[in-house]
């Protein structure tokens, strides 16, 4: 609708007197404001895709210039089993943390509308959000250390076996999980709190003299109404998910063996530990189509038809 | 779905508006009440808790730790965590309290992270706020097919152009600098002109109308009108990308190699990574993440109410 605004205006504007028309055409102006933004958007994100395209077909270490090898790197992606291994990884990981997420921040979500408003308690519960991936990651090596973290002295006071949380193949990518959940709920928890606001209170006080319960209304009222808002929290957090690199960075680097060598962290060691960027270009492609296709298998399952999404 | 729940609406909401004063527009729910309180409480303690649990290792000796490892509180209250973070130990000092011993130089890696995030800031709101007012107030040709390109950037996953972005950064001789770790987020992301544009696009035609009238150049009009009236949104804009700057570590750990260019969260997982040989240094490290993430929850601490009440999903009002 704004096009069209903008035509009829721009039409009225070639009509009027030449002074006035001086006035109201600032493309000189306009391309001065847009310019460092554009540089911007040139540079650091239309021209490093398409390279990154590019680089995928070639063999390039760094120092000497690319070498085009055509699908090379592709072929061998296909046949190497630590890439396979690294998307399996990466989509329990997405499956897990992003069920948990979701499900919790819904409660939280929910619990925050109907039982408090108050601004405290939503502050709390995005505090962890503030701290960087790096911070979460650390504290929870701590608390979840094997000999002296405080959550397995816990589990031993009360008489359970003590879990290697993040040194077993089992626990690993669970605990990674969790400890981002630990970090985003609250965020995605108040996104999901603000599409609550827009149901409308008179639709619980309508089912309150139905006779329905919390639970009833919750299953009947808020999920229907809420469906567009999670399908957007979901694409939202899904692609974010499938980015998990730092919190594997900082507790595991990947192991034990490759039980936790996500796509992200096993781009970068091939990336910047062996120097094959031609390599990594190309997986990251991959891990880009793997985006592009869930985005677009969630959109049309959700049908998420808002586009005003932050 | 909208179709069965919102015909009994439009029939009873006026019926329910009028009952409004009996008890039953109170939810009753009892022990179900009481039982989504005690969830409530666990969740807000579980997000608490870890932040506390730092700050009573930090404060403990490391060497006690392992004896004391169910206190409640600091074991051995001490400050040498914090020391050998800011240096304050010499390197044998540190060593017989359980640190690595290496020289950290946190007051450094904090002026580093400080340096990123502002110029990160300041360069991406106001750029973006100047290509934002382009594309909601300015007349010119191709405006719109413009803005269309610039969102489908919002398409394009930031960790799919690191890696060309590393490359040019390297070519660009920017490599282990603090203008390479912020110069690719420096000029814009198609977010904040997204933002901005919707806000601008708010503000009433007549007021610039009444000023470019007063012979005051479009610029002048951005300068003295735009910008000030939409301090609200800008600053609210400048916080949520303070705190992104601050806390990115993917990138900064590419592009940064020595102390010179290195940010306090790629500092942490250096410190981290320099275990000595008799176990971690948990109260060094604790210290270390604590005050990584201190600046980060101060500015909560005084923005919060403008953060918590700016995630939503239109950012608009």
């Amino acid at each position: 609708m704004a096009a069209t605004t903008t035509t009829t205006q721009a039409a009225e504007t070639r009509r009027t007197t030449p002074r006035a028309h001086r006035k109201r055409d600032d493309t000189r102006l306009a391309i001065l404001f847009i310019l460092p933004a554009l540089v911007g958007f040139g540079v650091f994100m239309v021209w490093p895709t398409l390279r990154g395209i590019y680089l995928s077909f070639t063999k390039f270490n760094l120092l000497t210039p690319p070498q085009f090898n055509g699908l090379d790197n592709y072929i061998r992606m296909v046949q190497d089993p630590v890439f396979w291994n690294a998307l399996k990884v990466t989509i329990y990981y997405v499956i897990l943390n992003i069920a948990f997420q979701t499900i919790l921040a819904l409660i939280i979500a929910v619990m925050m509308q109907r039982l408090t408003k108050k601004t405290w308690v939503r502050g709390i519960v995005l505090t962890p959000y503030l701290v960087s991936n790096v911070v979460a990651a650390m504290v929870f090596l701590w608390i979840l250390d094997y000999q002296l973290g405080i959550a397995n002295n816990i589990l031993a006071a009360i008489g359970l076996d003590r879990i290697p949380f993040l040194s077993s193949e089992t626990w690993v990518i669970p605990t990674i999980a969790a400890i981002n959940v630990w970090r985003h709920v609250g965020y995605t928890a108040l996104l999901i709190f603000a599409g609550l606001q827009t149901i409308p209170e008179t639709m619980y006080e309508a089912g309150r003299m139905d006779g329905a319960g919390e639970v009833r209304m919750f299953r009947s009222i808020t999920i229907p109404l809420l469906r567009p808002i999670i399908a957007l929290v979901l694409i939202i957090t899904v692609v974010g998910s499938f980015q998990v690199f730092d919190t594997v960075a900082v507790t595991t680097k990947g192991g034990p063996v490759d039980s936790s060598r996500v796509l992200q962290y096993y781009i970068y060691d091939v990336a910047f530990g062996r120097f094959q960027f031609g390599y990594a270009s190309a997986m990251s492609v991959a891990l880009l189509l793997v985006l592009v296709i869930v985005t677009f298998v969630q959109y049309r399952l959700t049908r998420a038809e808002q586009s005003d999404l932050a | 779905m909208s179709t069965v729940t919102t015909p009994p609406t439009a029939a009873l909401g006026a019926p329910a508006q009028a009952r409004r004063p009996e008890p039953a527009a109170k939810p009753r729910f009892g022990g179900g009440r009481a039982l989504a309180w005690a969830f409530m409480i666990l969740v807000i303690f579980g997000s608490l808790f870890p932040f506390y649990w730092m700050l009573r290792t930090a404060l403990s000796s490391n060497n006690a730790l392992y004896a004391g490892s169910n206190s409640l509180l600091p074991v051995q209250f001490s400050w040498g965590g914090f020391q050998r973070v800011f240096g304050l130990q010499t390197g044998q000092e540190a060593i017989d309290a359980g640190g690595a011993g290496q020289p950290i130089h946190f007051w450094h890696y904090l002026f580093n992270s400080v340096v990123v995030a502002t110029l990160i800031t300041a360069g991406q709101v106001f750029f973006s706020a100047m290509a934002a007012y382009a594309f909601a107030r300015l007349r010119w040709r191709h405006r719109e097919r413009v803005f269309v390109f610039f969102l489908a950037g919002l398409m394009i996953p930031t960790i799919f152009t690191l890696l060309p972005n590393f490359v040019l950064i390297k070519q660009l001789g920017l490599v282990d600098t603090l203008l390479g770790i912020a110069l690719p987020s420096m000029l814009m992301t198609p977010f904040a002109v997204f933002f901005l544009r919707q806000f601008f696009l708010g503000i009433s035609g007549e007021v610039e109308e009444a000023a470019l009238i007063d012979g005051a150049s479009k610029v002048r009009v951005f300068f003295r009108l735009i910008l000030p009236m939409s301090a609200a949104p800008i600053t609210t804009l400048a916080i949520l990308t303070y705190i992104t700057a601050w806390n990115e570590f993917f990138w900064a750990l590419m592009v940064s190699y020595t102390d010179r260019s290195r940010v306090l969260t790629v500092a942490l997982s250096v410190f981290k990574s320099q275990t000595p040989q008799t176990g971690p240094d948990w109260a060094g490290l604790m210290a270390a993440t604590l005050v990584a993430a201190l600046p980060m929850l101060i500015l909560f601490m005084v923005f919060a109410k403008r953060i918590v009440n700016s995630i939503g999903f239109s950012g608009i009002k």
